[in-house]
């Protein structure tokens, strides 16, 4: 069984890709589904977000993915896994990163879905920056996506 | 021979170009080129955070490989995604 992953430079409707896919899972049990999309603001009480850009490179972005996916399918008795990630510019509200697991049993589809998201934060080739108050500002890995990511390691 | 830098996230600021074409008389290595640049930047291209690949392969770090025509070198600081 492989993974459905992909790479888009244009928005998503995140219901119909989710829908799309637990249908195709007859197999599952259960189907674990995570979005992640743009804030409105920078946090609570900070200034409002007007756009957020995802920068990726080309030769390393989607093969990391790929492989990233290939990891969870051995790691997890999978029925299926699908990883979909943003680059680009977008909007508040607008889905970033997409990913579901199916497996016959809700904790493999728990795990996999979660390890994906740790390794997309902190170890996928991604650049992210935000537009506030009209200027652009990289965004710095937080100290708490590296702690999240050490979880799996030896486990 | 010419090879190609490219400078990811706020590199690229840093740089003030996503991509720049180095001309070299040949036989350089990583660190002539690095020499090659204004300080500031072969400063932060050095730093131990970012990450380098040549031609779409990671280099380990403090690798000094030497570069051939058409190479293309990317410097990759520390990522955000998701």
């Amino acid at each position: 069984m492989g993974a459905d992953v992909r790479l888009l430079d244009a928005p998503f409707v995140a219901e119909a890709e989710i829908g799309a896919f637990a249908r195709a899972q007859g197999a599952a049990g259960g189907v674990v589904s995570f979005l992640g999309q743009v804030r409105v603001d920078a946090g609570a009480g900070k200034a409002v977000v007007e756009a957020l850009e995802l920068r990726h490179y080309p030769p390393l972005t989607l093969p990391g993915m790929r492989a990233l996916a290939g990891e969870a399918l051995a790691r997890w008795q999978l029925t299926g896994l699908m990883i979909l990630h943003r680059t680009g510019e977008m909007l508040p509200g607008d889905p970033i990163v997409l990913v579901c697991a199916a497996a016959r049993h809700r904790r493999d589809a728990f795990a996999a879905a979660d390890f994906a998201m740790d390794h997309l934060k902190s170890e996928s080739w991604f650049w992210k920056r935000e537009k506030v108050g009209g200027q652009w500002r990289w965004i710095e890995p937080r100290p708490e996506d590296h702690a999240d990511l050490s979880r799996w390691q030896g486990a | 021979m010419v090879v190609k830098l490219v400078f990811l996230g706020r590199l690229e600021d840093l740089a003030g170009v996503g991509e720049m074409a180095v001309p070299l008389d040949g036989g350089q290595r990583l660190a002539d080129v690095l020499a090659g640049l204004p300080g500031p930047l072969a400063d932060a291209l050095r730093g131990p955070k970012v990450k380098l690949a040549l031609n779409g392969a990671l280099l380990s770090p403090g690798a000094d490989p030497a570069l051939a025509d058409g190479d293309e070198l990317a410097f990759l600081p520390p990522v955000s995604g998701g």
